[in-house]
């Protein structure tokens, strides 16, 4: 056991700080907040261009083919300069990662390094209004009708999809196959005839996530990932990813997010004894997750299969990340009301606080988490 | 970066568990002969190595005064304990105490009654000292990450066992384990004990290494899994239902001994306090 950086570690974390100071844009949007700047696209190509965005992606796909430590040690540097992430989100987090597992040579070949360019940007096409925890239920139909597929139907509450090129879309392929077998995955241009998209309006007054309306949408068939029938295969790579490769993106939003709440309260000076307990909780539960991603990737590096106990980084993060955003409106007290904040912060935490409500439901609520580590991690008996 | 334990280390994580299965309580002879005492004071061994048997000891619940023999790590052969929040625990089974003072006494005093009966809790009655070797931060340092261990070990138990229990038993024609409300409140406890054991980890490391941060991690690995043993304790006692509250099943004792080292050497608020007064600053 030693926690420290290697020398190689420590050298990469130079290179990555120094990096991060020349590059980082002026004006670039405060992390956290979700509109999308010039500053931000500009941002992300250059992590693309030197090789952080898709760092432990393989170089054939334009990634760096580094260890998942360098992966870590990045994202903690992003936080500790609170620098804001890869605007790519979908893209670097599950659209890249399942077309590296499912995809056609010519799909790598034409989408991967896009991907870390942000030259394109993806949604994710999944959720439905009666299909939501239960993806399986998909009823948007993908209609293989020989030379292409036909898409129509509707999805809901997809992130980014305002601003994506590309869709991962899940649907039903095969409406007389048995549940499972039923299903097929495509990627879908977002600019094709046929698809629409309604921005929806957030708690936070923000519209961050879309309805998108398919309607007659032609998808030649070189879109389809895996085999017709294979889309729920597919999409459990897919959401693999997306809670996280080992949590390490989530314990660096959190690390943010403790920095800004200690700031905070010595700029408020509190000295409230309660307060003061409830401040030192969250960085022992920063601790907690971080240690805790640790132990997961020494495993996977060690055995080439993550850790167990990190299979609950995203229900602890999403949950940290709740209390944390209250307990700072709470030290805030009556200026929490005022949504620029009354001279604290720009309303950050304000924004922040209502967020986070969408941690615990976005990605799989925490109700459907605890359901798979009860049955995957514990070995408890079904729930159904 | 590297956070796993040598093979080495596993190795003696597997000798302890399956020696202490069979052994739950064993004479300091015993542990003598198995080669664990004074290994703070021998140099081939690191606070990490100790950390092993420490948790296993957890696991099983031990009643002696090993662990703090290790950590008070006085030179000779007195076995030792420690004079902790004004009690001695395993008093009659040792022969000398060390106090914060870092003087060290001889163990007469009267031993008390006490809710966890396997703690041979005593009180010392004045009698000559004489100064102890080291200071008391080091050994507040490594007493403090003990106990983190030992929690973990304890929340651990507590915790398979339920797991165990909610897989076998039914009600309603169907495993408990089936229901989300049992099922979750396990899942809490899973996820409590293995942040809390990742901290342990954290805070054994640092003693090892005496490392800048080895404060902070001492106080938030002993507050976090003291805590997550009572609430482990606690979920598994309810998923057991009426023979989880007798005093024939083991979980009470697990129970008492977490609610000890909650408080053992201060509540979590205090760590907490400390911790808050160290980044506020
Ligand atoms: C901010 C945000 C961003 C999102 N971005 C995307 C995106 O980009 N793409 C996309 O496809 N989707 C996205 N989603 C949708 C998200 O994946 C779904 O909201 C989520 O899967 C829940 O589905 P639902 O809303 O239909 O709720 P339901 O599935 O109807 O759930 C309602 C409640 O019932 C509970 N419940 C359901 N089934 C069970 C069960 N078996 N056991 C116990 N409790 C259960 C749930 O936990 C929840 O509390 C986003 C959501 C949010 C909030």
């Amino acid at each position: 056991m030693d926690l420290r950086d290697t020398p190689e570690e420590a050298a990469f974390r130079q290179e990555v700080r120094e990096f991060i100071g020349q590059n980082l844009p002026d004006g670039s949007a405060r992390r956290g907040a979700r509109r999308f700047e010039d500053a931000d696209r500009e941002w992300s190509r250059r992590l693309g261009a030197a090789g952080y965005a898709g760092l432990t992606w393989p170089k054939e796909y334009g990634g760096a083919g580094a260890p998942y430590s360098h992966q870590a040690i990045f994202l903690e540097e992003l936080a500790r300069a609170e620098a804001p992430s890869h605007l790519g989100v979908i893209g670097l987090g599950m659209a890249g990662p399942t077309i590296m597992a499912w995809g056609t040579p010519e799909q790598k070949e034409r989408y991967l390094s896009k991907i870390l360019m942000a030259d394109e940007i993806w949604c994710q096409g999944f959720s439905e209004p009666d299909a939501g925890s239960d993806l399986a239920a998909s009823r948007t139909r993908i209609e293989d009708k020989g030379d292409h597929f036909l898409v129509n139907g509707q999805k809901v509450w997809s992130s980014f999809a305002h601003i994506a090129d590309f869709c991962i879309l899940v649907g039903l392929g095969d409406p007389d196959a048995p549940r499972y077998k039923n299903l097929t995955y495509v990627i879908v241009d977002m600019h094709a005839p046929g698809v629409e998209v309604r921005p929806l309006v957030q708690i936070t007054g923000q519209p961050e996530f879309n309805e998108i309306f398919f309607t007659d949408v032609k998808v030649p068939k070189e879109n389809l990932l895996g085999q017709v029938g294979e889309g729920w295969q597919v999409a459990m790579t897919t959401l693999l990813h997306e809670r996280g490769t080992l949590g390490f993106a989530l314990a660096a939003t959190l690390d943010v997010a403790v920095r800004k709440l200690l700031a905070l309260a010595k700029e408020r000076n509190v000295t409230d004894p309660i307060l003061r307990d409830r401040v030192a909780r969250e960085w022992v539960e920063l601790q907690a997750l971080k240690y805790t991603n640790y132990r997961s990737l020494t495993t996977l590096t060690k055995t080439g299969i993550p850790g167990p106990e990190g299979s609950a980084s995203k229900l602890v993060w999403s949950e940290n990340n709740q209390r944390l955003t209250k307990l700072a409106l709470e030290i805030l007290g009556s200026h929490a009301h005022l949504s620029d904040g009354g001279g604290y912060a720009d309303g950050y935490w304000q924004d922040q606080q209502l967020r986070s409500r969408g941690n615990t439901i976005e990605a799989g609520t925490s109700e459907i988490l605890r359901n798979i580590v009860a049955e995957r991690v514990l070995g408890l008996p079904r729930s159904r | 970066m590297d956070f796993s334990f040598s093979p080495e280390q596993e190795d003696l994580r597997r000798e302890a568990r399956a020696f202490l299965e069979a052994n739950p309580s064993p004479s300091m002879e015993q542990l003598t002969e198995l080669g664990w005492v004074g290994i703070l004071r021998s140099g081939d061994f690191s606070f990490l190595d100790a950390a092993v048997i420490f948790e296993e000891l957890g696991r099983v619940l031990y009643d002696g005064p090993y662990v703090l023999n290790e950590v008070a790590a006085q030179p000779g052969d007195d076995v030792w304990s420690i004079e902790i929040d004004g009690f001695v625990p395993h008093l009659e089974k040792v022969t000398r105490v060390l106090t914060a003072d870092m003087q060290g006494t001889g163990a007469a005093g009267e031993t008390v009654a006490t809710v966890d009966e396997s703690l041979g809790l005593g009180r010392l009655s004045a009698n000559g000292t004489e100064p102890a070797e080291g200071t008391w931060e080091d050994v507040r340092r490594r007493l403090l990450a003990a106990l983190a261990l030992e929690a973990v070990g304890i929340g651990s138990r507590a915790t398979e066992m339920a797991l165990a229990y909610a897989g076998g038993r039914e009600q309603f024609g169907r495993k408990i384990g089936s229901y989300q409300a049992i099922a979750h409140s396990l899942v809490d406890a899973y996820v409590a004990v293995e942040l809390s054991r990742s901290l342990a980890y954290w805070a054994a490391w640092s003693v090892a290494e005496q490392d800048e941060q080895v404060d902070l991690a001492v106080a938030a690995a002993k507050s976090q899994a003291a805590e997550a043993a009572v609430l482990a304790c606690e979920k598994s006692i309810q998923a057991h239902g009426g023979i989880g509250f007798t005093w024939e099943h083991p979980l009470h004792r697990y129970y008492k001994r977490a609610l000890w080292l909650e408080g053992a050497l201060g509540y979590g608020r205090e760590h907490r306090a400390q911790i808050a007064d160290s980044l506020l600053s």
